[in-house]
């Protein structure tokens, strides 16, 4: 990066003629964006075409909305031990076509991201690719065994940007309440995969009528909201900051809501399919409907979707997991559980604007300040000096989602055939275009 | 039963997967087959042309000879080769998958597929690759078509009818495809449906199947003309569903006492192998005046020839339409 030509001697580059929204600035008026070399210089309603510096470039958006850049909290991208499900590369160009810049990448690899070369290894990877932005995870516990803290204050030094088992839920109550402290005196932040295994060992979709019709073991909601429970009474115990992911229940919403609003220092995040689809998506046993956790009923997407829209849920995540075709061509108790997502986080989420009236900052806020205020990245808004990571979209602009012209490596994605609304048609890392719309350098 | 079936000599669809798929009339019509292939077997009439030339594949991944042996014996019985697939102990092994097994028997060319397989749902996903009719003989915890059907003709025979009659299935319901498939037939033709089972091994949201569910035997049992008892299959269950056999017997196992509860004339059926002294006392299941158990297994070939023959005309119809009367020596 040292020897990077973008080294803030460049033109200024301006985007003109857009809906500039950046909500911690609470700015949202039309108007543009001004940056040079890898920063932001200005934003607002100020950046129109007669003020900006002569020798700047000038890019029309045509009324588009400039955004900070997406950040998606939570993502598998493949390497090391997947390359055949997704690369780094791959995942990259697949994100920066959904308008994200910035990707914190999971630990659940092969071999798991569990010590500081592992970590300084994904750093390497995601130079060499100069495209999205990516920060490790690493896993909370050695092999994410959910036995032996792994090195917190040193994996934080080698760039680990939190902590999570990932995939598997921290389950040992005893190692949670140690990680939480443990992690507080570095300021760390514990990420848990919420769900009590031992209730539902077998499970492999919501627990109900439809798994009851179709012979398959089903997953309690309930196994959600009692380890939320257990682990925010750990929070009143340590005063650790901790973070439930891809929450899916109406009733975790609500226990959530009740922690907040009790000051305790906790944050939640989901993922489209949690708002967008049911159980019911499960159809004809379609291995692409196994997720981590599962599909939930109807009343929880309501619910979720209005956890979206207030607040309570403070982040929309991708929950990318590519899966091959191998993986899932099999009885749907042994398919591997997730679905792609990095490309369509962006049309999905905008569903909450185009149905439910959710305004368009709110939706910038959950896909993007708030889960780099969680983490505690350096992007997510469009202050003088902060990188200029930046997406413009189209809310309005109609497309129908092909899995075949997604550009992950895999294709498992329900959203197949889906008519959306709205795209990224820009997307700016560091000051770099990395993605047009149609064009991806 | 109603007479636009009654010159049916196909069904609708390429495969038999779930009873949820049929109508009353195919169900009918499949009970109507077989009633005459029962009489056929009793008189020794050979039905040997009526498959004559097609190919039939047991597939069984989980080990049944009962039922391997019943689906055997039904396409011998209408002429069709049988060729017995063993893949529990064969390829699994060596790491094929259930796509890559599909596509080597379409390879062969089968005519019909009966398919065992451990894993709700997995029947259907290998139906979808496969040129042949595809029987389901059991997947996971989902359904067992032709042991409902079975179940059915027992019933009818015995009773006359299906409609109106309270049936109790009573046992292992969480694990067993034997229960949900004939919860789908009885209520599909009218009967009323009863479960009955300690809350343990009952599956979430079994009323909304439109069955009535008790966890006290006795109540469950009580004016009913029908009692279905599931074996408890210990070798489903990780970890402890009912604390011992012997509880488990004291309060679901069906002895005479318990049985007083039913109607006098209450029928016994029981889908096998039984585990005497859990879910059923011996002499109870012994009791040829209350119990069906062998007619179940009697009449077990003969549903299961109504259905291959039924699927097997049914591949044959020519794109015009329909033909009338059974397509006997055509390949």
């Amino acid at each position: 990066m040292s020897a990077n030509r973008t080294n803030g001697a460049e033109a200024p580059v301006a985007l003109v003629n857009g809906r500039v929204i950046d909500p911690a600035a609470q700015i949202d008026a039309p108007g543009g964006v001004l940056s040079a070399g890898r920063r932001i210089v200005a934003a607002g309603p100020d950046i129109r075409t007669d003020t900006i510096p002569a020798e700047a470039r000038v890019i029309d958006v045509g009324g588009a909305v400039i955004a900070p850049g997406l950040v998606d909290m939570r993502a598998a991208l493949g390497e090391p031990g997947h390359e055949h499900k997704e690369t780094l590369a791959t995942a990259s160009r697949a994100a920066l076509a959904g308008g994200i810049t910035a990707i914190a990448c999971l630990p659940n690899t092969i071999p798991p991201l569990d010590d500081a070369p592992a970590i300084e290894f994904i750093a390497r990877r995601a130079r060499e690719n100069k495209g999205v932005k990516v920060f490790p995870y690493a896993t909370v516990t050695r092999g994410a065994e959910g036995r032996d803290l792994t090195e917190i204050g040193l994996l934080r030094e080698a760039g680990a940007v939190a902590f999570t088992d990932g995939t598997r839920a921290v389950a040992d109550p005893l190692v949670m309440r140690r990680a939480l402290a443990y992690a507080k005196g570095f300021g760390a932040l514990i990420v848990q995969h919420p769900e009590e295994p031992r209730l539902s060992p077998s499970g492999v979709m919501n627990a109900g009528e439809i798994a009851t019709r179709l012979g398959l073991s089903g997953i309690a909601p309930q196994a959600e909201v009692m380890m939320i429970e257990r682990d925010l009474r750990l929070v009143e115990m340590t005063g650790a900051r901790y973070h439930a992911a891809h929450i899916s229940t109406a009733e975790s919403v609500r226990v959530i809501a009740a922690a907040k609003a009790r000051g305790l220092p906790v944050t939640c995040d989901t993922a489209p399919p949690y708002f967008a689809l049911t159980e019911v998506d499960v159809g004809d046993y379609k291995t692409f409907a196994r997720l981590s956790p599962p599909l939930r009923r109807f009343e929880d997407r309501i619910a979720i979707a209005e956890g979206v829209a207030d607040g309570t849920i403070d982040a929309v995540a991708s929950d990318h997991q590519p899966q091959d075709e191998d993986a899932k061509r099999l009885p749907f108790a042994h398919a591997a559980p997730g679905m792609i997502g990095l490309e369509t986080l962006l049309a999905i989420t905008l569903q909450l604007h185009h149905q439910n009236d959710m305004p368009l900052p709110a939706i910038v806020r959950r896909l993007s300040t708030d889960p780099a205020a969680i983490l505690g990245l350096p992007t997510g808004n469009l202050s003088p000096g902060t990188p200029a990571d930046i997406t413009v979209f189209d809310p309005d602009s109609p497309w129908k989602i092909e899995a075949d012209r997604l550009k992950s490596k895999s294709r498992n994605t329900l959203f197949d055939g889906r008519p959306v609304m709205g795209r990224a048609i820009m997307t700016v890392v560091d000051g770099r275009i990395l993605h047009e719309e149609g064009l991806c350098s | 039963m109603g007479p636009p079936f009654q010159t049916a000599t196909s069904l609708a669809q390429p495969h038999l997967l779930a009873i949820e798929d049929l109508s009353a009339g195919e169900i009918s019509l499949i009970l109507d087959t077989a009633d005459g292939h029962v009489d056929a077997i009793r008189a020794r009439e050979s039905r040997r042309s009526r498959l004559a030339g097609q190919t039939v594949i047991n597939l069984f991944f989980e080990n049944s000879t009962r039922t391997r042996t019943s689906f055997e014996l039904a396409a011998k019985r209408l002429g069709a080769e049988v060729v017995n697939m063993d893949v529990a102990v064969s390829s699994i092994k060596k790491g094929e998958t259930l796509i890559d097994t599909a596509m080597t028997l379409n390879a062969m060319h089968p005519d019909a597929l009966v398919v065992r397989h451990p894993d709700s749902g997995s029947v259907k996903l290998l139906a979808r690759k496969v040129a042949a009719s595809v029987i389901n003989g059991g997947d996971g915890s989902h359904e067992h078509p032709t042991q409902a059907l079975l179940d059915a003709l027992t019933i009818r025979r015995r009773k006359g009818r299906l409609d109106g009659l309270t049936v109790t299935i009573c046992g292992d319901i969480l694990h067993s495809r034997v229960a949900r498939s004939n919860i789908h037939l009885l209520t599909i033709m009218g009967a009323r449906v009863r479960a009955v089972a300690p809350p343990t091994l009952l599956p979430g949201a079994l009323d909304r199947l439109g069955v009535e569910v008790f966890t006290d035997m006795t109540a469950g049992l009580a004016g009913a003309d029908i009692v279905m008892m599931l074996r408890l299959q210990q070798e489903r269950m990780q970890g402890s569903y009912v604390p011992s056999t012997r509880e488990y017997f004291h309060f679901f196992g069906l002895t005479y006492e318990k049985l007083a509860a039913a109607k006098p004339d209450a029928l016994i059926l029981h889908p096998g192998p039984m585990n005497r002294g859990v879910e059923i006392d011996s002499a109870v299941a012994d009791d040829i005046s209350r119990s069906a158990i062998l007619d179940q297994v009697e009449l077990g070939v003969a549903v299961r020839m109504a259905c291959l023959e039924l699927l097997l005309n049914g591949r044959n119809i020519s794109p015009g339409g329909p033909e009338q009367g059974p397509v006997e020596e055509n390949r």
